[in-house]
């Protein structure tokens, strides 16, 4: 019963919040909204029993990726979008095609979802076993994403310099 | 006692959300959010599974993909700023020429 | 023990937490101000209250009473909300902090901490990250350059310096085998040699003691890293536009977040609680928080002590020494500890 309460109440302020960064025009209110999904996800995560999922979830993405856009969107000053012709075909069509889409997938996953029901902290998962399978039997996908990660920062620096510095350097060396 | 397809029905609604956001939106950085916004529905789905089957790979799947949404993000963001040196509007219906 | 029982006993401890910890933010105001004073060749307050004891009251009474004045062109919401956000995240913080043992009060028999889980290292990491926020958001809503400036510049060296933060804290992970903060504190009992402590410090953390010294310093925009705030530089930095009520918010969250982090090193590297017991046994359940607090006085002396002292970095100095200096060793100090764990069992 408390399980569903809670199940319940944060999914509502989820969707509160992804409808919200739908509605809002300034990039800034659609940041924090997206800020408030990612905690009430996080607390999704612990009512699943993944504590571990639950916490990096709140380090990574809202305490890090999420800063990051906050900082984009500051520094380029990111004001209130206009309306477009193209964006009111969009609302028009793709709104109404969205909705009918999910209803769709709703009402599939309903009929075809049987008796399968988690219970509060189903799957339990404590750091030291995500480690055991990290390190073992994922092993090679770590160590992939880590040269991903390494690639990724070289590609913002030197996407995100500013033109001039480079040829600097080109003319110094 | 919750239904699993309680948590799929919730993690298609952010899914469709992000969709619509990145359809509807005309700032490059709010369609970047609702890409983000997608990422996370589909997390939600793979840990959700993973308490069903009881298998910690759905977590740790997990992983990879908030350490791609990282990378994704920041090199993303790296080119919305290099686009808005040059063209310096944020609107994505006025970047539409091949040669900036 | 059922469920009112525990929850009457959780609020019990949530509220004492809270007044305890604002208590002690207002008092290291008040140590701050009386040995920065000393240092500087002065007394610091004294005429408000025996050794000006009452002056965090006259301080407080002073800023409710202010005119609290807000901008015509601040971006309204965040304006008012970004202090709270500060405070908020600096006082929930306090919640996995474990202050002593279990103590017995007649039937109830409870540990000193709100709640033990599992990550709590992690909760205390994340909490950490999200305290950018207010200090990120007060910046930008204030709409005036000194405190965009400010903010963007404390925010981007809070988020470089928790990096360190975060992997300095790994070494003591790996010799604790776990991320309950009162598992680490255990881990740390007993002695070796017959008479030095099994602290952390002393079992080869001390490099990591120190970059944690320093990435504090950094995070909680402290001299020598407080570039963002200063007052020759930047006016004021990010809370440059905010009076009164909500200036006293960030104050008693910068404070706060002092108090946390000291909190953190007592319990990760000085040891905890652990300590000299003597005496009856309710004095034994007593006389491990008195050995913490002294170790958090400490810490907070060294924090108060530095800042008197040292001059501050400029800040493309603080970034370089952050990500060019700090992260390596942290890194090295990681693979070093792993070795030595791995190899000696």
């Amino acid at each position: 019963m408390l399980h569903l309460i809670l199940f319940l109440v944060f999914g509502a302020i989820c969707v509160a919040g992804a409808v919200n960064l739908l509605v809002q025009t300034h990039p800034i209110n659609s940041a924090l909204s997206l800020i408030a999904v990612m905690g009430s996800l996080a607390v999704e995560y612990l009512l699943l029993g993944a504590e571990f999922v639950a916490v990096v979830q709140v380090i990574i993405y809202a305490g890090a990726i999420m800063v990051l856009f906050v900082f984009v969107i500051m520094l380029l000053n990111a004001g209130i979008e206009e309306r477009t012709k193209g964006s009111r075909v969009a609302l028009l069509v793709g709104v109404p095609g969205v909705v009918l889409g999910s209803l769709l997938g709703a009402w599939v996953l309903l009929q075809h979802s049987g008796a399968s029901s988690v219970s509060l902290g189903a799957m339990p998962g404590p750091p030291k076993e995500i480690a055991q399978l990290l390190f073992h039997d994922f092993l090679l996908p770590f160590e992939v994403t880590s040269i991903l990660v390494l690639i990724a920062i070289m590609g913002a620096v030197v996407l995100a310099a500013r033109p001039e510095s480079v040829h600097v350097t080109k003319k110094e060396g | 006692m919750v239904p699993l397809s309680y948590y799929l029905i919730l993690s298609g609604i952010l899914f469709t959300c992000g969709v619509t956001g990145f359809l509807i939106k005309r700032n490059i950085i709010t369609i970047f959010m609702s890409i983000e916004l997608m990422l996370n529905g589909v997390n939600l789905s793979f840990v959700a599974f993973a308490a069903q089957w009881h298998t910690l790979s759905g977590q740790i799947f997990v992983f990879f993909v908030m350490v791609v949404a990282a990378a994704e993000a920041a090199v993303g963001l790296a080119i919305i700023i290099a686009v808005f040196r040059t063209s310096e509007t944020l609107n994505v219906d006025h970047i539409n020429l091949l040669k900036l | 023990m059922d469920l009112e029982t525990f929850v009457i006993i959780s609020v019990i401890k949530i509220v004492a937490g809270v007044i305890i910890l604002l208590t002690a933010v207002a008092y290291s105001v008040w140590l701050e101000r009386k040995v920065v004073g000393h240092i500087q060749n002065r007394w610091g307050p004294t005429r408000v209250g025996p050794f000006g004891l009452l002056q965090p009251m006259a301080d407080g009474i002073k800023f409710l009473f202010k005119e609290d004045l807000t901008p015509p062109h601040v971006y309204k919401p965040l304006y008012i909300a970004a202090p709270m956000i500060a405070v908020i995240f600096a006082l929930t913080s306090i919640s996995v902090i474990p202050i002593g043992n279990w103590i017995t009060i007649g039937p109830i028999h409870t540990p000193l901490q709100i709640t033990d889980v599992n990550v709590g290292l992690l909760v205390v990491l994340g909490i950490t990250s999200l305290g950018v926020y207010g200090v990120a958001l007060a910046g930008w809503s204030s709409n005036s350059k000194y405190s965009l400036l400010g903010g963007l510049r404390a925010s981007a060296q809070m988020v470089s310096y928790e990096v360190s933060l975060g992997l300095s804290l790994i070494g003591v992970l790996i010799m604790a085998g776990s991320f309950s903060l009162r598992d680490i504190v255990d881990a740390q009992g007993g002695t070796f040699l017959g008479f030095i402590p099994r602290w952390n410090i002393f079992q080869g953390q001390f490099i990591a003691f120190f970059i944690y010294l320093i990435a504090a310093y950094a995070e909680t925009n402290r001299i020598p890293f407080d570039l963002p705030e200063a007052e020759t530089e930047l006016v004021a930095g990010y809370h440059t536009e905010y009076s009164a009520m909500k200036f006293a918010m960030f104050f008693m969250a910068e404070y706060a977040n002092m108090i946390t982090v000291a909190c953190l090193a007592s319990l990760l590297f000085l040891g905890g609680w652990h300590g000299w017991l003597f005496g009856p046994a309710w004095l034994q359940e007593i006389l491990p928080v008195f050995w913490f607090l002294l170790r958090v006085f400490v810490f907070l002396f060294i924090y108060i002590w530095v800042r008197g002292t040292l001059p501050r970095f400029r800040y493309d100095q603080l970034m370089a020494f952050g990500w060019k200096f700090l992260l390596p060793l942290a890194i090295a100090n990681i693979i070093v500890t792993a070795l030595i764990v791995a190899l000696r069992s």
